[in-house]
C-alpha cells in the first residue's frame, strides 16, 4: 500500500469517528434538555398527542377567541392558509361545514374524522354570521378634525 | 414590542411549529427568547413596500387591501394598491430566462417569446386602467359570503405599459374556432402541491382582442413590482382583476370557454338569474363575471372628519363602470332624499376611473353622512343598500358613504 493511500483510509477512519462522536453527543445533548425541560413533552395534548397546547397570549397573537378547542382549529385550520382567513368569516355550522367540504374537495385538506365536529362547534359558536340586514350603520368612526 | 417578546418566550416550540405550518429544522437550538425570523417577514411594508395603514385581511396568502382615503391618487401607486392572491407569490423570477408560451387548440402553431422578443417585436402602449376584484364589497352581504371579506379598497387604476394581446396573438396566428384565451402563472398552491394550478382564468376572445387588453411588463413606469406579477402579467381593465393573471408564463387559445382553476363552478360567477338572499344555487346556474358594475368612492376626506359650521367641505373621489364610462356622480347629505351633481372629468382613456368633485356648505350643525351614487353611460346606478345577494358575495356596489360631523 502506497503512504498516500493509508493517509487517505487513515483520513476516512478519523472522519467516520468524529461523525460517531457527534452523534453521541447529541443524544445526550437531547436526553439532558429533556431532562432539564421535562415541560417540552407536556406541551402535547394528552388525549391527541398531535395537538400542541397554546398559551393564552400565543392564540391572542394568533388572533383566534380563546374557547374550547382553539388549539384543534389553528392546528388544523392554519397549516395551509393564514388564522386570518378563519377569523375575517362567518357562518353557521352548516356554512362552516360547507367550507370544509370544498377544502376537501378543491384544496387537498384530509378527512378530519372525529376532529370535525370540534371544529365545527368552535366556529359556529365564535365565528357565527351578525345580523347586519341589507345594509349596516357606518361603524368604528375615526373621528378627527378636518383644517 | 414588550408584549411580543413576551410571547417568544412563553411560546413552545411545539405551538411555533403549529403556527408555522412545517418543523423547525433544529429548532431544539433555538435560544430561550430568540425570535424566529418568519415572524417578522410578515410585515407588508418591509415585504411590498405597502402604505402602513393598508389593511391585511391574510397573510397566507397574500390578501391587503386600501382604505377609501388612500386611493386619493389619480393614478393608483404600488404601495397603495390592493395584493389579492390565491396562492403563493414566485420567488425571485428571472426576467432575462423568462418566457411567454403561446399555445391551445386554437393557435396555428405554439410559439415562444421571451421578454426582450416580446419588447422589441412589437409596439408598445401605456394605458391607465381600473383593476378591480370580483369580491370587492364581500363584506356586506348578508347572509355572509366565504372568502376574504374585503370592504371598498380592492380597487386600482394603475398605468401599465406592454404589448397588445391581440398583436401577439394576430402574429402566431389563430384559427377560426377560437372562443377563450386561458392564461397560466406560476404562483405555487397553498397545499404546497406542485401539480396543482392555483388559478387560471382567462377571457372570451372578444375581450382579449381589445386595444386595451396587453400583456404588461411596466407599471406606473417602472417594471411591474413582484406582487402584482413582475415580470409578466395579463391587463384585462374593467373585468374582476382574476381575469388579469400575475406571472404569466403562458397562454392558451381555446377553442372552448376556458376551464382551468377558478373559471368553472362558481368561482368569479353569480347567479343567471337573481335569487333571494341564502338560496342554493347548482353550478350550473352560475353565470361567468363579465364587465364590472358602475360604482365611485369618496377619497377626500376620510371618514370621520369634523368641521365648524359656515365652511365648505371640498369632496372627490373616483367613479368606474368596468366596460362602460360614467356619464355622472350624484351625492346626497341628507340619506339619500335629494343628491346633487358632481363635476365629473373624462376618463384618461377607455377604462381608466374618473375623476369628481364637489363642494358642500351643510345648513346646520349635526351629524351627516355624505354618499356618492354613479351613473354609468347605459343609465345604471349605484345601489343604496346592498345589490342582488349571491352565493360567492361578488359585485357589490352600494354607494360609498362617509361620515361627517358639523360643530
Amino acid at each position: 500500500m502506497k503512504e498516500e493511500e493509508l493517509g487517505k483510509k487513515l483520513g476516512s477512519l478519523t472522519f467516520k469517528l468524529f461523525g460517531l462522536g457527534a452523534i453521541a453527543v447529541f443524544l445526550i445533548f437531547i436526553f439532558f434538555y429533556i431532562h432539564e425541560n421535562p415541560d417540552f413533552l407536556k406541551n402535547f395534548d394528552k388525549d391527541n398527542p398531535e395537538i400542541p397546547v397554546f398559551e393564552a397570549s400565543m392564540v391572542e397573537e394568533i388572533g383566534f377567541i380563546n374557547d374550547d378547542h382553539v388549539e384543534l382549529v389553528i392546528t388544523k385550520c392554519t397549516s395551509c392558509h393564514s388564522a386570518k382567513l378563519v377569523i375575517q368569516n362567518r357562518a353557521t355550522r352548516e356554512g362552516w361545514q360547507t367550507m370544509i367540504r370544498w377544502m376537501q374537495r378543491t384544496q387537498n385538506l384530509q378527512d378530519l374524522g372525529d376532529d370535525e365536529s370540534n371544529i365545527l362547534d368552535y366556529l359556529s359558536k365564535n365565528y357565527a354570521p351578525a345580523k347586519q340586514g341589507r345594509r349596516a350603520n357606518l361603524r368604528d368612526i375615526d373621528w378627527y378634525k378636518l383644517d | 414590542m414588550a408584549k411580543r417578546r413576551d410571547f417568544i418566550k412563553k411560546a413552545s416550540l411545539a405551538s411555533l411549529t403549529a403556527l408555522l405550518g412545517s418543523k423547525i429544522v433544529f429548532g431544539e437550538s433555538m435560544l430561550e427568547g430568540y425570535r424566529p425570523l418568519f415572524l417578522d417577514q410578515n410585515d407588508p411594508s418591509k415585504l411590498f413596500g405597502k402604505h402602513k395603514d393598508m389593511t391585511v385581511l391574510n397573510d397566507r396568502p397574500w390578501n391587503i387591501e386600501a382604505k377609501a382615503h388612500l386611493l386619493d391618487d389619480e393614478i393608483t401607486p404600488a404601495s397603495k394598491m390592493f395584493m389579492r392572491n390565491n396562492g403563493i407569490i414566485p420567488d425571485k423570477p428571472d426576467s432575462e430566462s423568462w418566457t411567454l408560451t403561446i399555445d391551445g387548440e386554437s393557435v396555428s402553431k405554439s410559439r415562444i417569446f421571451t421578454i426582450q422578443e416580446l419588447k422589441t417585436r412589437f409596439r408598445h402602449y401605456t394605458y391607465q386602467l381600473t383593476l378591480e376584484c370580483g369580491g370587492n364589497g364581500r363584506s356586506e352581504f348578508n347572509p355572509p359570503a366565504k372568502g376574504n371579506q374585503w370592504t371598498v379598497g380592492a380597487v386600482s387604476c394603475a398605468n401599465w405599459t406592454g404589448v397588445r394581446l391581440r398583436d401577439v396573438l394576430e402574429d402566431v396566428g389563430i384559427k377560426n374556432d377560437a372562443v377563450y384565451i386561458g392564461y397560466y402563472g406560476v404562483d405555487r398552491h397553498l397545499s404546497g402541491d406542485a401539480e396543482k394550478v392555483v388559478i387560471s382564468r382567462g377571457v372570451p376572445m372578444t375581450k382579449a382582442l381589445q386595444d386595451e387588453t396587453l400583456i404588461a411588463f411596466q407599471m406606473n413606469g417602472e417594471d411591474i413590482p413582484l406582487a402584482h406579477g413582475y415580470p409578466l402579467r395579463l391587463i384585462a381593465g374593467g373585468w374582476p382583476a382574476s381575469a388579469s393573471g400575475k406571472w404569466i408564463n403562458r397562454i392558451s387559445v381555446r377553442n372552448i370557454e376556458h376551464d382551468g382553476p377558478k373559471m368553472t363552478g362558481d368561482a368569479y360567477r353569480v347567479p343567471c338569474e337573481a335569487v333571494a338572499p341564502g338560496s342554493v344555487v347548482s353550478s350550473e346556474n352560475m353565470c361567468i363575471i363579465e364587465s364590472m358594475p358602475v360604482k365611485s368612492l369618496i377619497t377626500y376626506p376620510r371618514s370621520g372628519a369634523t368641521l365648524e359650521m359656515d365652511n365648505v367641505l371640498e369632496i372627490r373621489g373616483h367613479a368606474w363602470a368596468g366596460e362602460l364610462e360614467v356619464n355622472r356622480v350624484d351625492y346626497s347629505t341628507d340619506f339619500g332624499t335629494t343628491w346633487k351633481k358632481a363635476a365629473l372629468r373624462k376618463p384618461k382613456n377607455r377604462l381608466a376611473w374618473q375623476h369628481w368633485k364637489a363642494s358642500i356648505q351643510f345648513p346646520k350643525k349635526g351629524y351627516y353622512e355624505v354618499w356618492a351614487r354613479a351613473t354609468d353611460s347605459e343609465g345604471n346606478s349605484q345601489p343604496m343598500v346592498v345589490p342582488g345577494w349571491n352565493p360567492k358575495g361578488y359585485l357589490n356596489n352600494a354607494c360609498h358613504r362617509i361620515a361627517v360631523k358639523i360643530v
